[in-house]
């Protein structure tokens, strides 16, 4: 019983205990739900907050991450000659591309692939390298600009040619090749800081250009990129396309050269390490602007290999240079002109004045010779220009001093980086006594006298000459320009009234022409050999032989010095600069032969046949001429000239 | 002999058609409508398709049925038998996986047995309430004031709290901390107590973001400021909040939702389904499906309380709070206010074990309602 009882009451105590474990649970577990309702409530309210209070935010953000705008890339614009020839374009390019990635054994692929379509060393060598430098998921080109026939056997033998698709893509085509490679340029693949500075450049297929045409109006060129407004998913495959706005082609420019007579001078030129620029001295349209020897421009938008770097880097004759705008040259007696008006102008001669030239000129102890060693007596200013001596202008130059010589040239266009639409214009030299002292030398009288005849520092470029020669004969500040039109907008350059006259006395260029003309025309001129009567028209011009090392006296003394036995290297420039006609100029040319020996005899006749090419070529002569004939079988109104040589009268000068 | 008679007086006048007629039927329904609710989002998740989750989910939904029904009808007494074995199997899982566990996501958290994915932590959580709650069955309110008789159950939860840890989860081993927290607040644990042990709380946060890998710092880190890597780590958080606030009011549309159809929104079918549902039925179907599982855990508590048992109170207590802290967790996650860590929504995400675990779960959930009149433990009480 009390055994009983204590069970009894250990079960009361149980029982208690039970149920105060209860309560507490019951209570706890409460407390538990409270806190279960509270926490779910915070998520329901902050759910609210941000499927309602925030909607429109994260709606916002929903159509960005849906709509994805990528930008149409703009076809370039092309570049025409002055007659509408195209000269760069661009090209379908249907190329074969092969995948490293997706194909098992790679030149397996490449022997199968050349058995449908010819690979040629260039070709073999070029993938070679793809598949030695590039990632392998970088498709590799294996060749391109493929014909429909051949994109269709390689459509048909995919099966056998795993990896290799078929690519569409443009290419910049030039089809005139070297032959205008300087002035055009070339375009190439943008590189990273490009596009950090435009992203635009960023889209596939666009090209930068580099150099020439291409660079410095590289911004008409390129055009307005397009969009299309796309959805995309996660990963950026596109679902719809939503809206499209079409890129812009680049602008067409039309230039001011003529390509015809650009091949032609070319094939005048040869072989010869020269520069020939033909200006249209009315309004400095550049009819022509030949460097030679030239490259291939096209060959800059795949990839120049390194073997034809090396050739272009060796070759003494520097044919990536433009000679015409970045080769500087010592004048020679073609500046002897410009020498003469700063003269004039400071009033140290006057037209009359004579001078003797004993064939040396002696001053501070020094002798300067002239080139002829008998000398050429008593000259006047007329007859100075017109032989070439070198003394007379020994004198001139020191009467005048070297900040009025520099001063004129200026204003000539000498020694000034011309605004032409190019890249590495040089400015060349014309030295003043302070540039000497900037460089911590002392200017010599002597280096006033030898400048005088366009030698010591004084360097041009044959652009320069030819802005010079322009200037001279018309009598208007006319800068050279390579751009007639842009999308047929005819610049206002083309106007010769466009330009503002030169402020040097008129009778003083007049006097300057026509010693020029003596050079030419009158018996015994330095450049006879520059003759020409074409149509009536005649040329004056005025020779230059720069000597690029200098003649030893004891050599020069010894009476056996020629010239032309030294190394090609050392032996003295030809140049010729001229204008023509004569009496209303209309072209300006300058030619320069490197290391061509003897102007007279090298560069006068190069410089004569370009300026009869050019006036043949000439729009108002061609009307003249089919009127002249009579019979024009040929009713093509374009100034797109017929590419055979038209018989000329016999009258002409040159079938001599 | 002794067994049976014992059996048959826990669990009085009780044969398997009565106690069917027993379950909460309301609270089946309800589970029924959530699976019903996993069935349409894993639909639209597979872009208006059966395959490849909604049609697999539901036949373990249906496997899941039958095991919650066994179980319901399970005495507690036999339920409570399993508490060591299925403790056992979690941990020894749990050391398994820790050694030639699948990898993924670095983490260690998955174990192929026979074909099938296991995440042993699901077991263990089940394992773990089922042990404590026969723990602490046998201990008196008034044994509970002494402290000392807490340190066992306390390195109960701790094994397999550094078990998980070591995994590396960290979502999952708070969650199994608490839950056994909740138990042990439950089962009536001193106020002082607790007061004593959650002060240097603080400290031991400090202490154990320092111990933290990088992905889960880089979580954390990426939480607080998920604009500052948009497209890396930041990116699910950002998508979610994208896609849940283009839902509005009343939502895109079911299959119209554009950044889950799009799959601009990251794991759609497991981790961000809610996301993907709200964004396509709006608040109005966000907020009906957070009062569906409010209902659910409510349910869950209120057979606790009824229950006339400790074991039954504390089961069914432990699994609510497991399935809650589930629920709090993954919409906390993609509604961006926790960071992002690999915890599903029961029922809702793909994912088999889970499905099947949580249908154990609400099977022993069940059981408790059904048997909540059972005294069973009493006796063990009075024969002593």
């Amino acid at each position: 019983m009390k055994k009983k009882k204590r069970s009894f009451s250990a079960n009361k105590q149980v029982q208690q205990d039970a149920s105060s474990s209860r309560r507490v649970f019951s209570r706890r577990a409460l407390l538990l739900i409270a806190t279960q309702t509270g926490i779910l409530s915070l998520l329901a309210s902050r759910l609210y907050k941000l499927q309602i209070t925030e909607g429109d935010k994260y709606i916002k953000m929903a159509k960005n991450n849906l709509i994805s705008k990528r930008l149409l890339a703009p076809p370039r614009g092309s570049i025409h000659d002055r007659y509408g020839d195209v000269v760069a374009n661009n090209k379908i390019n249907w190329r074969a591309l092969l995948i490293p990635e997706e194909t098992s054994d790679l030149s397996d692929v490449i022997e199968r692939f050349s058995q449908l379509i010819a690979l040629d060393e260039h070709d073999y060598a070029r993938i070679q390298w793809s598949v030695d430098h590039q990632r392998r998921f970088i498709p590799i080109m294996l060749k391109d600009f493929l014909s429909w026939d051949e994109m269709a056997m390689i459509e048909v033998n995919s099966p056998t040619l795993p990896g290799v698709i078929i690519d569409t893509g443009t290419k910049r085509v030039y089809p005139t090749g070297p032959l205008l490679a300087h002035v055009v340029g070339y375009v190439a693949p943008p590189n990273e800081k490009d596009v950090a500075a435009n992203p635009i450049l960023a889209l596939p297929g666009i090209r930068v250009g580099r150099a020439g045409i291409e660079k410095t109006q590289d911004d008409v060129l390129r055009g307005t990129a397009g969009d299309v407004e796309v959805e995309v998913d996660s990963v950026g495959r596109i679902i719809t396309t939503l809206g499209r706005k079409e890129s812009v082609q680049g602008q067409d420019i039309q230039l001011t050269i003529d390509s015809q007579l650009q091949d032609e001078i070319r094939s005048l030129i040869g072989e010869e390490s020269a520069s020939a620029v033909v200006l249209n001295c009315q309004n400095g349209e550049v009819m022509a602007m030949v460097s030679n020897p030239s490259f291939d421009p096209s060959l800059f938008d795949s990839g120049v290999s390194h073997a034809q770097w090396k050739a272009w880097m060796n070759d003494e004759r520097n044919p990536l240079m433009d000679k015409a705008v970045a080769g500087l040259y010592p004048p020679g007696s073609t500046f002897k002109p410009a020498v003469a008006l700063a003269a004039l102008e400071v009033k140290t001669i006057t037209p009359n004045d004579r001078i003797n030239c004993p064939g040396y000129y002696d001053y501070g102890g020094t002798r300067f010779h002239c080139w002829n060693k008998y000398g050429h007596g008593s000259l006047n200013l007329h007859e100075a220009i017109k032989f070439s001596c070198d003394v007379y202008f020994y004198e001139v130059a020191r009467r005048t001093g070297m900040d009025a010589i520099h001063k004129t040239c200026q204003k000539l266009g000498l020694g000034v980086a011309l605004p032409i639409e190019l890249t590495h214009v040089k400015a060349g030299l014309i030295p003043t006594p302070e540039w000497r002292q900037k460089h911590g030398h002392h200017w010599n009288i002597g280096d006033t006298i030898v400048s005088g005849i366009g030698q010591g520092f004084v360097h041009v470029s044959p652009l320069q000459l030819a802005t010079y020669t322009a200037r001279m004969a018309t009598g208007k500040i006319v800068d050279p320009h390579l751009v007639r039109a842009r999308d047929s907008q005819i610049t206002p350059q083309a106007n010769p009234n466009f330009w503002q006259p030169i402020d040097i006395n008129p009778d003083f260029l007049k006097m300057v022409r026509s010693g020029m003309y003596a050079v030419v025309n009158e018996p015994r001129g330095s450049g006879a050999k520059a003759k020409i009567n074409y149509n009536g028209m005649l040329l004056a011009g005025k020779t230059g032989t720069a000597q690029v090392k200098r003649v030893s006296r004891a050599l020069r003394e010894s009476g056996h010095f020629n010239s032309a036995n030294l190394p090609w290297k050392y032996r003295p420039h030809a140049l010729f600069i001229c204008f023509a006609p004569y009496d209303n100029p209309q072209y300006a040319i300058s030619v320069i032969v490197e290391h061509g020996n003897a102007a007279a005899s090298v560069a006068a006749p190069l410089a004569r046949d370009i300026m009869l090419k050019t006036l043949r070529r000439d729009p108002a002569n061609k009307e003249k001429r089919v009127g002249e004939q009579g019979k024009s079988d040929n009713q093509d109104q374009s100034d797109k000239s017929e590419p055979q040589e038209p018989k000329e009268p016999q009258s002409s000068p040159d079938t001599q | 002999m002794v067994f049976e008679k014992r059996l048959l007086r826990a669990e009085p006048n009780l044969k398997i058609l009565g106690k069917l007629w027993r379950i909460n039927w309301l609270y089946v329904a309800l589970i029924c409508l959530l699976a019903g609710v996993g069935y349409l989002a894993l639909y639209s998740a597979a872009g208006g398709a059966d395959y490849p989750y909604a049609r697999p989910q539901m036949m373990r939904f249906a496997m899941g049925f039958v095991i919650m029904i066994s179980v319901a009808v399970t005495p507690l007494r036999f339920l409570a038998k399993l508490a060591w074995p299925l403790y056992g199997l979690g941990i020894a899982l749990l050391l398994a996986v820790l050694h030639m566990g699948h990898v993924g996501k670095g983490a260690e958290r998955w174990i192929i047995i026979g074909g099938i994915a296991l995440q042993p932590s699901e077991l263990m959580k089940i394992g773990l309430v089922l042990l404590l709650a026969t723990w602490f069955h046998k201990i008196s309110w008034k044994q509970m004031g002494n402290p000392l008789r807490l340190l066992i159950p306390a390195f109960l939860v701790l094994l397999p709290v550094v078990l998980v840890l070591k995994e590396p989860n960290l979502g999952t081993a708070v969650i199994i901390a608490c839950i056994g927290a909740s138990i042990f607040f439950a089962a009536g644990m001193r106020i002082w107590l607790i007061a004593l042990l959650v002060s240097p709380l603080p400290f031991a946060f400090e202490f154990i973001y320092s111990h933290l890998h990088d992905y889960q710092k880089a979580r954390i880190t990426t939480f607080l400021h998920p604009e500052s890597d948009p497209l890396g780590a930041g990116y699910n958080i950002i998508q979610s909040k994208i896609a849940l606030g283009s839902g509005g009011m009343w939502g895109q549309g079911f299959l119209h939702g554009t950044q889950g159809q799009l799959n601009f929104l990251p794991e759609k079918q497991t981790d961000f389904i809610f996301t993907m549902l709200s964004e396509e039925w709006g608040f109005v179907g966000g907020a009906c499906i957070i009062g569906l599982l409010f209902l659910l855990i409510l349910g869950g508590m209120i057979f606790a309380i009824r229950s006339k048992n400790q074991f039954g109170r504390l089961l069914a207590l432990g699994l609510t709070m497991n399935f809650f802290f589930y629920c709090a967790v993954n919409l906390s996650m993609v509604m961006g206010a926790i960071p992002v860590g690999g915890v599903p929504l029961p029922m809702v995400s793909y994912g088999g074990s889970a499905m099947l675990t949580v249908m154990f779960g609400f099977g022993l959930l069940l059981s408790v309602q059904v048997h909540k009149d059972s005294t069973f433990g009493m006796e063990k009480a009075k024969e002593e």
